[in-house]
């Protein structure tokens, strides 16, 4: 463990270098907060003009063709706008929210206080990072406003339509461009970030911080951070590729005698199926990218408002290292039905249900935890309570999916759109909500409102799953993902009801969604004063003062002597031990 | 309190949801479809117990173990637990997949049935082709420089060769009930899919590759193929049917095709 004194530095007194171009952990934290902030409002924003077309394809709305003139003229949006709000709600929310929020927001902030850092191993290089990544989102809005608009592939970007350009269609010429370029930039982002979160958790723990005492959501920023190095290091590639067979004509992913739209194309010797591999090699890690931060969150704001130790903390930690590992031998699962070879599919699935042992585990662990508790239910509670009940909601169909057998009639229907939202959507949003409502007071010395906190929460809780549960039973009868709409196909004539009702529900969650914003700006301003250690927890961050100062520790060398879930400890005076207590 | 109480509502509904079955598979029209729908009733209860004690469980703890103001009980872990949930997980998860890989080789890796029927099948934005060999048996080869949608050739069929001349092209798929199908597929801009509801079978079709599909209807009827994988603007309405006719009646519209394409 290397010593404090090997990068200190005084805070800089320009607003400049103080709040835009900061190279303090906590400042960049809270930017890649609000960046995620924004990019969930478009995103949400996008998939509920989504929602609105699959059920009222034909309805005149004059605002429409104010924002998109080309894309819904009169008003009626076309079937090529609803691909691109769905191409730009996928992109947005699996990398700009999804990636960042958990891991660059949170991770960023917490991960050097709870190991007793003054700030990341490398400051400069997390501020480089940070507004990388804010190129990259700009990029990505760009899209929206070229000729032809943002691209339809969907976040996939499947090759040939992503790789031929505009004669694939509108979107698929500029717009697609400038999305390579953004998932580009944003791979030198998490990449230069990756490297950063794994230096500063090896090196710069205090004394006592052994790896076996550090928070659970340490642990799963550290194997969050290794996923994006390896994942984030393939799409890079893989985008580059697919840039050099727009612009310059090789064929690392188009096939020969191609005739699109009766044109015969001259590319020749690429593979389709390359770029599934290559995508879904990422791919997959991200789906733990995106919830493993969550898991820890959860973890953690759990044993904090159970009054009560992790139920098997060792079980934990290996069970985030195993998801870790076997996160990147499962990614043929998303391609089961893509023509690769069927023998394969079978191998793949038997290593799809072992990833589903540590995520059991984890479940079991956590109602371990709650067995024999003193239960707090604080906003942030209910948010880390929500969190496991839609982890196990939206894992269990991962049960179906993963079998190629099943998976033969369930690809590619809203079965599966079902189960990602709940599972690396709504659930990791649960544990961002969990993580602001827990992490808040510190970040801001102001506490937020508990009783807006607590019907935002409700709200939520009831309008997430009224949106993706009857997701499922659509998937079963058979709805394909990615449709404009269902004009065309009888068998969908029941399903509209379905669809009607969950339009009015995600309608209707993301109204509520008001109450949060409110509840932030409001408390930022105007709440309590909170206290140091306003939940009465035992890591790092609670010992320190709310807001923490600069250097995080005001110059104190820490001594850490206890684990992390030290509650409930017999013997003791108070129902808590903190980590730096010497006794 | 609440929680713990709506929890348990949207756990019950959810299990109320799909015991109800009010939206659900359309009936299977041959065997493998049978047991894709056995299998999956299989795996929906074993989910649907784990799903249902979990969230259950979740819940009572919620209810149960509210702070009273006193102390929680000091509990670390317990490896004799850890090692029966890690156990029955494994066992349970990978044994349902073992189960049902037989549903998978049934479809991907049997050995084509001699007397099977070759179909061919070219996807493109935004329709599907198909196409018989005729009467000879024999397809007739294809230059991509010929494709012509306009012309009724989106085969690209040669017209020099004079075993083309007899393909049947179609933009639905009729096929005998009874009969073992190989449908060849092809497309020949992005990817596409195949997919009947019916048969319980999906598959890609993909530039550059050939990939063989092996399937038998045994039921009658006019069934929706709707286009399963992102292609375009026109994805949403990409789609076929396929049509399955009692054999004498297949036999007829074959010849009945193969004499239309003799008078032009």
């Amino acid at each position: 463990m290397a010593s404090h004194a090997t990068h200190v530095h005084t805070p800089p007194s320009g607003f400049i270098r103080k709040y835009i171009f900061s190279m303090d952990h906590k400042v960049i934290g809270i930017q890649y907060y609000f960046l995620a902030l924004f990019s969930v409002f478009v995103g949400m924003t996008l998939s509920v003009l989504m929602r609105f077309h699959m059920v009222y394809p034909d309805a005149k709305v004059g605002f429409f063709e104010t924002l998109w003139p080309t894309g819904a003229p009169g008003g009626v949006m076309t079937p090529e706008l609803y691909l691109s709000l769905m191409t730009m709600h996928g992109t947005i929310m699996v990398f700009f929210v999804l990636t960042t929020a958990p891991q660059g927001g949170f991770g960023n902030y917490f991960l050097p206080i709870q190991i007793g850092a003054e700030d990341m191993a490398f400051p400069f290089l997390n501020m480089l990072s940070f507004w990388t990544t804010f190129v990259a989102l700009m990029v990505l809005m760009a899209a929206f406003f070229v000729q032809g608009g943002a691209p339809l592939g969907g976040w996939t970007a499947y090759a040939p339509l992503s790789a031929l350009g505009e004669i694939a269609g509108p979107g698929q010429g500029k717009g697609m461009n400038l999305w390579i370029i953004s998932i580009a930039l944003f791979c030198g982002a998490s990449l230069m970030g990756a490297i950063n979160f794994i230096s500063t958790l090896i090196d710069l723990r205090v004394p006592g911080m052994t790896l076996m005492r550090m928070p659970l959501t340490c642990w799963a920023w550290f194997v969050t951070a290794i996923l994006s190095l390896l994942g984030f290091a393939v799409l890079l590639a893989a985008g580059v590729l697919l840039l050099m067979d727009r612009m310059v004509g090789t064929s690392f992913f188009l096939p020969a005698g191609l005739v699109v739209n009766d044109q015969i194309l001259n590319h020749k010797g690429g593979s389709p199926l390359l770029w599934q591999h290559l995508f879904w090699f990422f791919g997959h890690p991200e789906v733990y990218i995106a919830i493993l931060p969550g898991m820890g969150l959860a973890s953690n704001i759990l044993s904090v408002f159970a009054r009560k130790t992790i139920f098997g903390y060792r079980a934990m930690v290996y069970a985030i290292l195993g998801i870790g590992f076997l996160g990147f031998v499962v990614w043929g699962h998303h391609m089961f039905i893509s023509g690769m070879n069927p023998y394969t599919a079978i191998a793949f699935s038997v290593m799809t249900m072992a990833i589903g042992v540590p995520s059991a585990i984890k479940t079991f662990n956590w109602i371990g935890t709650l067995w024999g508790a003193q239960i707090r239910l604080t906003t942030a509670m209910l948010f880390a309570l929500g969190f496991v009940s839609l982890f196990v909601s939206g894992g269990i169909s991962g049960i179906f999916l993963g079998q190629p057998g099943l998976d033969l009639y369930l690809h590619d229907t809203y079965f599966v759109v079902g189960h990602f939202h709940m599972i690396m959507g709504v659930a990791a949003i649960f544990g961002m909500f969990a993580g602001t409502f827990f992490w808040f007071p510190k970040a801001s010395g102001r506490m937020m409102n508990e009783t807006l906190g607590k019907i935002h929460f409700y709200a939520t809780f009831i309008g997430v799953y009224a949106i993706f549960t009857p997701m499922h039973v659509l998937g079963i009868i058979g709805n394909p993902r990615r449709y404009a709409d269902y004009k065309e196909f009888e068998f969908m004539g029941p399903a509209m009801s379905v669809h009607t009702f969950m339009t009015y529900a995600a309608i209707f969650t993301a109204a509520v969604q008001i109450i949060f914003v409110i509840n932030l700006i409001w408390s930022m301003m105007k709440g309590a004063k909170a206290p140091d250690n306003p939940w009465e927890a035992t890591s790092l961050e609670w010992s320190i003062p709310s807001p923490p100062p600069f250097d995080n520790f005001g110059g104190k060398h820490l001594t850490v002597h206890h684990g992390p879930y030290e509650y409930g400890v017999p013997g003791k005076a108070k129902d808590y031990v903190m980590q730096i207590d010497p006794e | 309190m609440l929680l713990a109480l709506l929890n348990w509502v949207i756990t019950l509904a959810t299990v109320g949801l799909f015991a109800g079955k009010y939206w659900w598979f359309p009936e299977g029209i041959n065997e493998h479809a049978h047991r894709y729908d056995g299998h999956f009733m299989t795996t929906l209860y074993i989910t649907g117990v784990i799903f249902f004690l979990a969230q259950m469980s979740l819940g009572w703890t919620i209810f149960r173990y509210r702070s009273n103001g006193g102390r929680a009980a000091y509990v670390e872990g317990n490896n004799t637990m850890e090692v029966v949930w890690t156990v029955g997980a494994a066992v349970l998860f990978i044994g349902a997949v073992l189960m049902s890989t037989e549903i998978w080789t049934g479809v991907h890796m049997a050995e084509t049935p001699a007397d099977a029927l070759t179909i061919e099948l070219n996807a493109k934005q935004f329709a599907f082709n198909f196409r018989y060999a005729g009467a000879d048996g024999k397809f007739g080869k294809t230059d991509i420089k010929q494709i012509s949608d306009a012309n009724g050739n989106p085969f690209g069929v040669d017209e020099k060769d004079p075993a083309g001349k007899d393909d049947v092209t179609s933009s639905a798929i009729r096929v005998p009930a009874g009969k073992p199908i190989l449908l060849k597929m092809k497309s020949r801009d992005v990817i596409h899919n195949f997919f009947v509801r019916e048969l319980r079978v999906k598959q890609d079709v993909v530039p550059g590759m050939e990939i063989p599909l092996h399937f038998q209807a045994d039921k009658p009827g006019s069934y929706e193929v709707p286009c399963s994988e992102l292609c375009g603007l026109g994805h949403h309405q990409m789609r076929s049917s396929l049509i399955v006719m009692p054999p004498a009646d297949f036999e007829k519209w074959l010849k009945d095709e193969d004499q239309k394409l003799k008078q032009q």
